[in-house]
């Protein structure tokens, strides 16, 4: 079970946490502009990185915010834990 | 009791009696009563005697028995602490181990090669479920699992510490030691009944200049006494898990000849860490030759522990294979013990005069060196050893030595499973021909010989320095103090792999795995039919793959594939290490989660009222829901039945508080619900509602539900009651992350309101008796009105909605008070002959009427239009979740899933729901497919079936036949409109 720091509660065991999927991906701001090559883009292609990956939380069962994460897949060490909105903290995730 | 007083403790094995000390395990007292025959192997019923000492046992398999439900399959008989009365039991054997009819396979094993049962067993596929396996499973078992409940109960605790220790030999204990005296909390478990490790059949051990007892004695006080440190004994790190959280399973109860009842017999700890020291140790290497397997062949060091811990002499004349200089240090322990040491055979290529090797020679102890073993002998108990002269790369007959047991060392094995398991690397120590820990992403570091740290002198210091380190890594700085030790002790260094033989192929039953019956000619084999991969072959061969996950197995068998290819064991590289460390109990994982406890239970309001009238229930989610509610000796169809007609003729009633409800409120309430939902929200009226689709980002639909306007800037969701909780979240999505410029506000209030569904031509009659503060007449109160007034004086909520397409109406009460409002309007419908109905009724209404459950007609790959509800789309709108996604092409093709009706041409035929459409008749498989039957019911009303489906192009053939294929038949049906009653919606706006 991971130990997830919540940049507003702190360190709380992944019980509490929901994930949500590939951070930073945005929805279209002007979806009838977009093709249909964008949109699929944002409906179905994640990454699936062998080490750092910028994913999303939700501390459902807690404060119920949603923040993003920089973790290591191959280890599961967080690297950093930011707000929504924010840039991420790591270069090239 | 009475038999521990008098220091003897009654057992029975495979129904004889025997006795045995207070201290003794099985494994111990039986060696003592000269009983070496414990087992029958796995796959070709060898007789197996007792070969470790400890977790390692990979022969000793022993079900032990209390009464019939208390059965636990698979211990090890060196790790099962005897009480007075034990049962015990061996397997995989008929009828008895000394006799095993089974035994034919090991006489057919040319037969029985590695993959014999994927090569053999595989057609017809039918046989293999019927036939085959049941009977290797039969054949093959290890054990069998108890037949009833397990009467027992699991405790399961959380705990955290600054330093875990893990293993509390020489290394853990001066790691636990140093890293409570910084002050650190401290938890310490070691899996054995007291703390010591090798330390307890050590006697020649002095630490610091005290001989090992009285050291042991004053540092396991020290640590008991210390209330920044927790000691638990029985307890084995099973599992270790990310960020430092490690699973102990402590056996509370199983060392007791009288359990109390009232105590669990095991609890599990979630120990989360801030620093790990592994200090799990070392296990000591079989060596591999043919009939290495016999009873009587055990480990050097199993045999030095039941000397010097267990007062147990493992036989009268021993031949002592010496793979390691450790083989000597056993040798001039059994010596000692009076045990006549017939010869040591040393093994190894070039010998040298290590400690324990020099000792021997002066001890007198008769020494060969370049010897090898070309076979064993003796039915039951080895009685003799075949040797053989290794010169110049050639075997050659030497000699055969009489005997009635054979210790042997391969040299040892850093125990690095729990190192593994935190995804740490590994490095290969060529000295010690093994692989010890290199890196952990987790905070955890190895202590004494599962590091590779030889001697015990170096063992105790690197256990303090570690502690040391681990206490000052938590902010409790200390220094690690200098131990000293003396000890007779050899190397750990020792001879892996299968020892030297003549001929192309490898000598046959030169057992390298003996739980799972691997040898090195199934290697061997594995290599010849092409497999690569050391994961390939351990799953091919499987060896290292049985309970005791290749604890003694595993170095041997790469070691062998290496040679064999001609290749460094590196280069083969290592198979994965699994938790858990020693098989580990359901029940520790279950914990109080069973029976009742098992998974939280939601009840509706009137869910006391429905038991007491016999209502029958089902599970949706957690809630429990009543199905139906049947009368006198009526069965589901004909309680349905009744229950439909009321609703359609006279009025009935609902419980419908498990639909998720969520108040969505802010200025910018609506305008947060137009771009969520597809329907426009602008021009609901406040006191309004309206039936709303919602979708996902990709067009299809998600969740339906009605929502009501109740004030500009407010509004009450209703969702299906399994989407509450993801809607829910969804919306906080979108919120929080996508239209952060909104102003809403979002609660859950799904459990703060009761509603209760009153429907039927006479609803509005019950309800007229009830009500105040609200007028419910059709033109004040039409279809889809929301308004607040009063119900039996608690305050209301009140929805004029049907989802029966009867006129109907949702009351919604504050939550606690669902069950007052239930029986008020039991009450006020009598004289209307109010019937209460269920969920089963409630599907059929609403699938006359063609309105969907989100789910059950749609698949989440159905599209609003696919699902005939494109209407509620508002079209004017800019953006709605879902919208650009409806745009791709591929959305809107006409030979989509569209849902339509089905009406069978016998009208009495029920069709399955589930089942597959087809355009003709009296096709056979493989066939296309244009769709699938939803939904499917006996109408009471119109008296007939009715089925919705979901049909390619389904739209445009109205009125056309199509087939549903069964067994034996093809039901013939007609395409029709889903809306089978009332298509005019007279009765829903009575």
């Amino acid at each position: 079970m991971l130990l997830i720091p919540c940049p507003y509660c702190g360190e709380r065991p992944e019980l509490e946490f929901a994930h949500g999927g590939q951070a930073h991906v945005a929805r279209p701001s002007n979806p009838d502009t977009t093709s249909d090559h964008e949109w699929a883009n944002f409906l179905y292609f994640r990454k699936n990185p062998k080490g750092l990956f910028a994913e999303r939380w939700r501390h459902a069962r807690g404060c119920g915010r949603f923040f993003n994460a920089i973790r290591d897949t191959r280890t599961d060490q967080f690297v950093a834990t930011y707000k929504a909105g924010e840039k991420p903290p790591v270069e090239g995730v | 009791m009475s038999h521990a007083h008098s220091g003897k403790l009654h057992f029975t094995f495979d129904g004889k009696a025997f006795e045995g000390k207070p201290g003794d395990t099985l494994a111990s007292a039986l060696l003592r009563h000269g009983v070496h025959l414990t087992g029958r192997s796995f796959k070709y019923h060898r007789p197996r005697g007792i070969v470790g000492l400890g977790a390692e046992e990979p022969n000793a398999l022993i079900t032990v028995k209390r009464d019939s439900a208390r059965v636990t399959p698979n211990l090890r008989a060196t790790q099962i602490e005897l009480y007075d009365g034990l049962v015990a039991v061996s397997q995989n054997r008929s009828p008895s181990l000394a006799f095993d009819v089974d035994a034919i396979n090991d006489f057919l094993s040319p037969l029985l090669p590695a993959g014999f049962y994927n090569k053999t067993f595989m057609w017809p596929r039918a046989a293999w479920f019927k036939l085959y396996e049941p009977a290797i499973r039969k054949k093959a078992g290890l054990g069998e699992a108890p037949t009833r409940p397990d009467p027992d109960h699991y405790s399961q605790r959380f705990a955290h510490c600054d330093v875990l220790v893990v293993g509390a030999g020489p290394s853990g204990l001066a790691a636990a030691l140093t890293a409570a005296r910084s002050g650190a909390r401290v938890i310490v478990c070691d899996e054995q009944n007291q703390l010591g490790g090798s330390l307890l059949h050590d006697p020649h051990a002095s630490i610091n200049g005290h001989p090992v007892s009285e050291g042991l004695k004053v540092s396991v006080e020290a640590l008991q006494n210390a209330a920044n440190v927790t000691v638990l004994t029985r307890t084995t790190a099973f599992g270790y898990f990310p960020h430092n959280l490690i699973g102990l399973a402590e056996r509370l109860t199983d060392h007791e000849a009288h359990p109390n009842p009232h105590q669990p017999r095991e609890r599990l700890w979630q120990v989360r860490a801030k620093e790990v020291v592994l200090a799990t140790g070392a296990i000591e290497r079989p060596l591999v030759f043919p009939g290495n397997d016999r009873p009587g062949i055990l480990l050097a060091e199993a045999a030095r522990g039941y000397a010097n811990r267990y007062h147990t002499n493992v036989g009268r004349r021993a031949v002592v294979l010496a793979g390691s200089d450790a083989a000597y240090q056993s040798a001039l322990d059994l010596h000692a013990a009076g045990i006549e040491i017939a010869l040591i055979a040393d093994v190894r290529d070039n010998p040298t005069n290590e400690p324990a090797r020099k000792r021997a020679i002066a001890a007198g102890l008769a020494i060969e060196d370049h010897l090898t073993v070309l076979g064993t002998s003796g039915r039951l108990r080895v009685s003799s050893i075949q040797l053989g002269k290794v010169s110049d790369g050639r075997v050659r007959a030497h000699r055969r030595v009489r005997c009635d047991v054979v210790v042997m060392s391969g040299g040892f094995t850093p125990s690095v499973h729990l190192h593994s398991q935190s995804r740490g690397t590994l490095s290969f120590d060529s000295k010690l021909g093994a692989f010890i820990p290199k890196d952990s992403p987790e905070r955890c570091r190895s202590a004494g010989s599962c590091a590779g740290v030889e001697g015990l002198k170096a063992q105790l210091n690197h256990g303090a320095q570690q502690g040391a380190l681990a206490a000052t890594a938590c902010g409790f700085p200390i220094d690690a103090p200098a131990m000293e030790a003396d000890t007779f002790e050899g190397s750990m260094v020792g001879f892996p792999g299968i020892l030297p033989a003549n001929g192309d192929l490898p000598p046959k039953k030169a057992f390298v795995d003996f739980q799972n019956d691997v040898t090195t000619r199934d290697l061997a084999l594995a290599r010849r039919e092409g497999f690569e991969s050391v994961e390939h072959i351990k799953r091919y061969t499987t060896t290292g793959m049985a309970t005791d996950q290749g604890k003694t197995s595993n170095l041997n068998a790469l070691a062998y594939i290496a040679k064999d290819r001609q290749m460094s064991i590196p280069e083969v590289g290592l198979t994965t290490f699994r938790m858990p460390y020693t098989p580990t109990t359901f029940g520790i994982f279950a914990g109080h989660a069973r029976g009742d406890l098992f998974d939280p239970v939601r009840k509706t309001p009137s869910h006391d009222w429905a038991v007491n009238v016999g209502g029958v229930f089902e599970d949706v989610g957690m809630w429990k829901r009543t199905r139906f509610f049947p009368q006198g000796s009526e069965d589901m169809h004909q309680a349905v039945h009744r229950e439909c007609l009321a609703v359609r003729r006279e009025v009935g009633m609902f419980d419908a508080s498990t639909l998720g409800k969520i108040e969505v409120v802010g200025p910018d309430a609506a305008e947060f619900l137009n771009r969520f939902y597809i329907n426009n929200w602008s021009n609901l009226g406040v006191g309004k509602c309206r039936y709303g689709i919602l979708c996902r980002d990709d067009g299809f639909v998600y969740d339906d539900g009605v929502i009501a306007r109740l004030a500009t800037d407010r509004f009450h969701v209703t969702t299906t009651t399994g989407g509450a909780a993801r809607v829910f979240a969804m919306m906080e999505d979108y919120l929080q992350t996508e239209w952060t410029d909104l102003k809403v506000w979002i609660t859950s209030t799904t459990e703060q309101w009761s509603v209760v569904a009153v429907q039927g031509p006479k609803a509005r009659h019950v309800l007229e008796k009830l009500v105040t503060g609200i007028d419910i007449s059709p033109s004040a109160f039409p279809h889809m009105s929301v308004g607040s007034g009063h119900i039996a004086g608690m305050p209301m909520m009140l929805f004029r909605v049907s989802f029966s397409g009867e006129l109907g109406f949702e009351v919604n009460v504050p939550g606690r008070m669902g069950s007052a409002l239930w029986e008020a309007i039991w009450e006020a419908g009598q004289e209307f002959g109010i019937t209460p109905y269920g969920t089963e009724a409630m599907h059929v209404l609403r699938a006359e009427k063609g309105y969907i459950i989100v789910g059950q007609d749609t698949d989440g790959t159905m599209t609003p239009d696919d699902a005939g509800v494109a209407w509620a789309i508002g079209k004017q709108k800019k953006d709605f979740i879902g919208k650009r996604g409806l745009m791709r092409p591929l959305m809107s093709k006409p030979d989509r899933k569209q849902l339509v009706g089905l009406l069978t041409q016998d009208a009495q035929s029920v069709l399955e729901e589930g089942a597959q459409v087809t355009l003709e008749a009296g096709l056979t498989a493989p066939y296309p497919m244009v769709g699938h039957v939803t939904s499917s019911y006996f109408s009471p009303i119109l008296n007939r079936s009715i089925a919705l489906a979901v049909i390619k192009g389904g739209r445009a053939k109205m009125g056309e036949t199509v087939f549903i294929p069964m067994p034996g038949r093809d039901i013939a049906a007609t395409v029709v409109d889903p809306v089978f009653y009332d298509r005019q919606g007279v009765k829903i706006n009575g």
